[in-house]
């Protein structure tokens, strides 16, 4: 009896808690639906939650084949998003090996050091390192987005909170079979780690997608955008209207919505694990 | 430990036959891995921060080139607790903070308590939650400046469905411009806060639970004398971050209003942002790139105090 009572009550909240995530969607919900309507119908009222006059192929045309180079900000942040999540695991891992593996004077004072600069905001150093592009004349072009977000403390902690926990022993056993550090880097801990790697990727893929600041400062021309500094694009040209706004939006955000609903759980374990938004 | 360390190091056992020794040849390849992380952090940031002090002592438009340097002594910091936009930005930063941290926590913390233990597909909740979190902020802010639209979006339209004549004008007026920005970025951050929590809720041992239970407790005596007192550390966490986090806004802000209208919604970053990237007035905004680090050392200073004496 009580089992039963116990699990109508689960089912009510369930209930209840179902319609509030509804409610949470209802803007990701509009935005779906407006991309599919005629410019007129967005902002009829009460609203048309599934459009009854469809014109999703004029807003995709418009939004992928207008004004706006948009296919070419999609195609700037997929390349910039590999590249920098590429050469941010391979820095990282390579750190993270170092601070738990290898024996040496000055490991634990570097470490600490290194996580003391965690404090310091990117936001606070954004004109030195303006500076600092345009002096290696790097200025509007995507080497310095690369170079901007490649160097991640947050992700080398990360790393090493998980080799931590891999054996000394186990790695010892392979130094005596004759295998020198690179060898038991490339070979034994990296394996080991695949799946922390593959929660950093993912987590620094993502936050490299929606990187608005760094494109906005180091970026000029057009072409080289990438799909958020793109999206000021349509709202600054006059002749955007909200439907292909809504599309263009919707093109922005569906392709880390399948990446992240295919992996969520080594996002969200990821995001648990590190607590910290680097 | 001094003791302990001094016997990982090289220095007992140099009989000079072969200088790499396997102990030395393992600091070199440590200090080889750690190189690049090294020389990116000093440079990107210490070395940058350093500069920017540097800076904020002179008088400099970039375009006059490093020659155009000029050393002006504290007028930058004497301007900036006179620039009525300066004053304006923090008093905004401060209302901001007030807006964007208790509020979401509390709910949070509620919501993470009934999805953890209290409904069926767990899962399902965690992400649909979690999504505003993972998409880009700028696509967000575009859904939510329609849905603001004063007089044709949805959200005035069916307020004024409800009987409200003038709704309020969200993003395009100066009393609720940075409310407007509030509630859509701790709609977008409130998956976030919930995920941390429900991390800090596996740790929390059901015998607790239970044990309440068979004393008679309620469901709210157990949230209240249990869960929340036990959470204490993770809300340390999030409050701290989230604090840090809420004086580094700038994204959304400038792509919804620029700091407008009327400066309603400028903050610190922003100011950064303008003065040195739009006015071209680098020692300014090297200035106030000072104010903020200060502001956040502040933080993190008087936050391990804090942890300290608990």
């Amino acid at each position: 009896m009580l089992y039963i009572k116990k699990n109508m009550t689960k089912l009510i909240t369930t209930i209840m808690m179902g319609l509030l995530s509804v409610f949470f969607m209802i803007p990701f919900v509009w935005m779906l639906s407006s991309a599919f309507k005629y410019e007129k119908d967005v902002m009829r009222f009460p609203i048309e939650w599934i459009p009854k006059s469809v014109n999703v192929v004029y807003n995709f045309k418009a939004v992928w084949m207008g004004k706006v180079p948009f296919l070419q900000t999609y195609m700037n942040s997929i390349k910039i998003s590999i590249i920098v999540t590429l050469i941010t695991i391979v820095i990282s891992t390579m750190a993270a090996y170092a601070f738990t593996k290898l024996r040496f004077r000055g490991r634990n004072l570097v470490f600490t050091a290194l996580l003391s600069f965690m404090i310091i905001p990117d936001q606070a150093t954004l004109i030195p390192r303006f500076m600092l592009i345009r002096w290696l004349g790097l200025y509007d072009t995507h080497a310095a987005l690369i170079l901007m977000s490649m160097f991640s403390i947050y992700f080398t902690f990360l790393l090493r909170q998980f080799m931590v926990g891999i054996s000394d022993e186990y790695l010892e056993a392979a130094r005596i079979d004759g295998a020198g550090q690179l060898r038991i880097f490339s070979s034994i801990v990296i394996p080991l780690c695949r799946p922390v790697i593959a929660t950093v990727a993912i987590i620094k893929f993502i936050w490299s997608w929606n990187d608005y600041q760094n494109p906005l400062i180091f970026l000029q021309t057009k072409s080289l955008y990438t799909i958020p500094l793109g999206m000021t694009l349509f709202r600054d040209d006059y002749t955007t209207n909200d439907a292909m706004m809504m599309m263009a939006s919707l093109s922005a955000i569906i392709p880390l919505l399948i990446v992240f609903i295919i992996l969520q759980k080594q996002v969200i374990n990821g995001i648990a694990l590190g607590g910290v938004k680097g | 430990m001094e003791a302990a360390k001094r016997a990982m190091t090289p220095d007992g056992l140099q009989k000079r036959k072969k200088f790499w020794t396997p102990r030395r040849k393992e600091a070199l390849i440590g200090w080889l891995f750690l190189a690049p992380e090294i020389v990116g952090m000093l440079l990107l940031n210490v070395f940058a921060l350093g500069f920017s002090l540097y800076l904020s002592f002179t008088s400099w438009d970039l375009l006059s080139g490093i020659s155009g340097i000029k050393f002006t002594g504290l007028d930058n910091y004497i301007h900036m607790f006179q620039d009525p936009t300066i004053i304006r930005a923090l008093k905004n930063n401060l209302i901001y903070t007030v807006l964007t941290v208790p509020v979401p926590i509390a709910i949070a913390l509620v919501l993470a308590v009934l999805i953890h233990s209290k409904v069926f597909w767990k899962e399902y909740f965690k992400v649909v939650f979690f999504i505003p979190y993972i998409s880009s902020i700028i696509a967000i802010a575009a859904v939510w400046s329609a849905l603001f639209h004063p007089s044709l979006g949805p959200i005035n339209q069916f307020l004024m469905d409800l009987g409200i004549s003038s709704p309020p004008k969200w993003l395009v007026d100066p009393k609720t411009s940075l409310l407007s920005i509030a509630i859509i970025s701790s709609w977008a951050g409130l998956g976030y806060t919930i995920i941390i929590y429900m991390a800090g809720l596996t740790n929390i041992s059901n015998e607790l639970y239970e044990a309440a239970e068979i004393d008679g407790a309620s469901s709210i005596t157990k949230f209240l004398k249990i869960t929340v007192p036990l959470l204490r550390p993770t809300t340390f966490f999030l409050f701290i971050t989230m604090l840090i986090g809420s004086f580094k806004v700038f994204d959304i802000i400038s792509y919804l209003t620029e700091g407008g209208p009327d400066n309603s919604s400028t903050v610190i970053v922003f100011r950064i942002y303008e003065e040195g990237f739009v006015n071209y007035n680098m020692g300014y905004a090297a200035a106030i790139s000072w104010l903020l680090f200060a502001i956040i050392a502040i933080i993190t200073a008087a936050t391990w105090k804090m942890r300290k004496e608990e």
